[in-house]
C-alpha cells in the first residue's frame, strides 16, 4: 500500500514537472534548430549561439532589462526596508492602513496599474527608461516590505532596545543588531523583486513609450514577423544560468542549515 | 511615555520615503485613471466610459474573462493539492530543492513560454504529433478557449503550488499523527486536517491566480488566435488600435472595481488567517 502510495505520487510529480518543463524543452530544441522556421527541424546548429553576439537589438534588450531589474529591486530595497521598520513601529490603526495600501499594487491588474501609471507619468516625463525605472519601482516595492515584515515581526525587539539602553547609537545597534536579523528577508525581497521585474512585460509595455524595449517587449513586437531565433539562445542561456546559479545557492544554504544545526548540538 | 516608546515613535517616520512614495505612484496614478475614465473627448464629465462595461460587447468580454479565472483557479487548486501531497509523501517537502524546481520554469520568459504552447498545442503540433503516433485522434484546440484554458492554468500554477506548499508545510506534524492515532484514515485526515490548516495558502494563491488570469491579454492574444477577447484584450485595444483613452480608462476603473468587489471577500477571510503566505 505504501509502496503504491509512492509510486503515484513520484508519477503525479513526473506529470507536474513534466507540463512546467514542456515549453521550455522546446524552446530549448528550437535554439538548435538550423531553420528561421518554427515548424520544421533543419538540423542541428550553434549558428544562433554566435549571432547572438553581433545582433545589437537583442543585446541592447538584454542590458536594459537587467539594468532595470538591478535598479528598481535596488531603490525597492532602499526604500521597503526602512518603510517596513518605520510602519512596524506604528499604532494599530495606521499600521493596517499602510499594509492596505501596500496590497493596492499586488491585487490589482497589472493592466490597471500599468495603464493609470502611464496616464500619471506622461504628464511630467517623457515616457522612456525613467517611466519604465519609476514603474518598476512601484511594483517591486510591496514585496521587499511583504518579505521584510515577518523577520521584524519575529525579531526580539529586547536586543535591540537592550543595546540603545547600554549605549549603543540608532546607527550602531542598526547595523549590529537590526540588519543582521532582517537580512534573509531582505535578500529574498530583493530577488523576487528583481525575478518580476525580469518577468514583467504588462506594465512595462504601457509606460515604456517608443524607442526603448526590454526583453519581454522586444519579444513581444517579434510575434507577427516571427521570433528570431537567437532569442531562443539568449533565453536558453539565461535558464542555464539562471539555473546554476540557483543550484549553487540552494546546495549553499542547505550546508548552512547543517552546519548550524550542527553547532546548536555540540551545545 | 518611556524612552523606548519615544524611540518607536521616532522609528515611525522611517517609512516617511515610503509614504511619499505611495502618494505619488499609487494613489495619484489612480486618480488620474479616475478622471480620464469619468471625462468624455471634450472634456466634460460623462458616466459613459464606466456604462460601456454593460454594453453586449464588453458583458461578453467580461464573461469570457470570467470564466476563464474561475476555471483556471479551480484547475489550479485541484492541480496543486496532489502536487503539494505528493511532495510531502516522498518528503521532499522541507527541501528547497522541490520549491527551486517549480520556481525555475518562471526564468524564461513567458512570452515564449506561451509561444510553445501555440506550437505544442497547434492542429500538426508536438501533442498531436505523439496522439497519432500512439494511435489516437488528433485534438483541434488550436485558437479555441480550451487552449487559452491550458495557457493561464500553465502559467499561473506556480503562485498556487508555492502558498498551498508553505501552509501545507508549516502544519505540525503531530496533528497528524495524533489523528492517526485516534483512527482516523488518510482522507479523513485530509479533510479534517490538512485541508482546514492550508486554506491561508489557498486563499493567497487564489488571489495570485485569479486576478491575473481574468485580465491578461498576451496569453489570450497568442492562443486564441486574436478571435478570442478578454476583457485585458479589449482595454488593450482602446489604447494602441482604438487610440480611445477615456473608454480604455473607464473599462479600467469598472473592471478594478469588479476585481476588488470579487476580493474584498478573500482578502476580508485571509485577514482571520496570518499575514500573509503568499512565497
Amino acid at each position: 500500500m505504501k509502496r503504491l502510495k509512492d509510486i503515484l505520487s513520484g508519477i503525479y510529480i513526473g506529470f507536474i514537472a513534466l507540463i512546467l518543463y514542456a515549453p521550455i524543452l522546446v524552446l530549448i530544441v528550437l535554439s538548435f534548430n538550423d531553420s528561421r522556421s518554427r515548424v520544421t527541424w533543419g538540423g542541428f546548429t550553434l549558428n544562433w549561439y554566435v549571432t547572438l553576439f553581433s545582433n545589437k537589438q537583442i543585446l541592447e534588450a538584454l542590458v536594459t532589462t537587467v539594468i532595470l531589474a538591478l535598479a528598481s529591486s535596488a531603490v525597492a530595497v532602499l526604500v521597503g526596508v526602512p518603510g517596513a521598520l518605520g510602519i512596524h513601529a506604528m499604532s494599530k490603526k495606521k499600521y493596517k492602513a499602510f499594509m492596505t495600501l501596500t496590497n493596492i499594487p499586488m491585487l490589482n491588474a497589472d493592466i490597471v496599474t500599468g495603464i493609470a501609471l502611464m496616464l500619471w507619468l506622461v504628464h511630467f516625463i517623457p515616457l522612456g527608461f525613467g517611466s519604465v525605472l519609476l514603474a518598476h519601482i512601484t511594483f517591486n516595492i510591496p514585496y521587499v516590505i511583504l518579505s521584510v515584515m515577518p523577520r521584524i515581526q519575529q525579531m526580539n525587539v529586547s536586543v535591540y532596545e537592550a543595546t540603545r539602553d547600554l549605549g549603543a547609537g540608532p546607527v550602531y545597534s542598526f547595523f549590529k543588531v537590526l540588519l543582521p536579523e532582517i537580512m534573509p528577508g531582505i535578500i529574498s525581497g530583493f530577488f523576487m523583486a528583481f525575478t518580476m521585474s525580469m518577468d514583467d512585460f504588462v506594465i512595462t509595455y504601457f509606460t515604456k513609450g517608443a524607442g526603448v524595449n526590454t526583453l519581454s517587449t522586444l519579444i513581444y513586437g517579434q510575434i507577427r514577423k516571427g521570433i528570431k531565433p537567437e532569442m531562443y539562445a539568449l533565453s536558453t542561456l539565461i535558464f542555464i544560468f539562471v539555473s546554476l546559479i540557483l543550484t549553487a545557492f540552494n546546495v549553499f544554504s542547505e550546508k548552512r542549515k547543517a552546519k548550524t544545526l550542527k553547532e546548536y548540538e555540540n551545545y | 511615555m518611556n524612552e523606548n516608546e519615544v524611540r518607536s515613535s521616532k522609528r515611525a517616520y522611517l517609512a516617511g520615503p515610503y509614504a511619499l512614495w505611495i502618494a505619488v505612484f499609487t494613489i495619484l496614478p489612480l486618480i488620474v485613471i479616475l478622471k480620464y475614465a469619468l471625462t468624455g473627448a471634450d472634456g466634460h464629465f460623462t458616466l459613459d466610459n464606466m456604462t460601456a462595461i454593460f454594453s453586449p460587447i464588453h458583458v461578453k468580454a467580461m464573461w469570457f474573462s470570467l470564466k476563464i479565472a474561475v476555471g483556471c483557479t479551480v484547475f489550479c487548486i485541484l492541480l496543486s493539492y496532489p502536487m503539494v501531497l505528493a511532495m510531502k509523501h516522498l518528503g521532499l517537502g522541507r527541501k528547497s530543492f522541490s520549491l527551486f524546481v517549480i520556481i525555475l520554469p518562471m526564468w524564461m520568459n513567458f512570452i515564449l513560454r506561451i509561444l510553445a504552447w501555440q506550437m505544442i498545442l497547434s492542429n500538426n503540433g508536438i501533442l498531436n504529433l505523439f496522439l497519432t503516433k500512439l494511435g489516437f485522434e488528433p485534438v483541434q484546440i488550436a485558437n479555441t478557449s480550451a487552449a487559452i484554458m491550458i495557457g493561464v492554468v500553465y502559467d499561473y500554477l506556480p503562485y498556487m503550488i508555492l502558498p498551498v506548499y508553505t501552509a501545507i508545510m508549516e502544519i505540525n506534524e503531530d496533528l497528524i499523527e495524533a489523528a492517526k492515532d485516534l483512527g482516523a484514515g488518510s482522507f479523513t485526515v485530509f479533510r479534517k486536517v490538512i485541508f482546514p490548516l492550508s486554506v491561508p495558502g489557498l486563499l493567497s494563491g487564489t488571489v495570485m491566480v485569479f486576478v491575473p488570469s481574468m485580465t491578461s491579454f498576451v496569453i489570450s492574444d497568442i492562443l486564441g488566435g486574436g478571435k478570442l477577447q478578454l476583457i485585458g484584450n479589449v482595454i488593450e485595444q482602446e489604447f494602441t488600435t482604438g487610440n480611445n483613452w477615456n473608454m480604455g480608462s473607464g473599462l479600467s476603473v469598472a473592471l478594478m472595481v469588479f476585481v476588488l468587489i470579487s476580493m474584498a471577500f478573500t482578502v476580508k477571510n485571509e485577514d482571520q488567517g496570518r499575514e500573509s503566505v503568499i512565497w
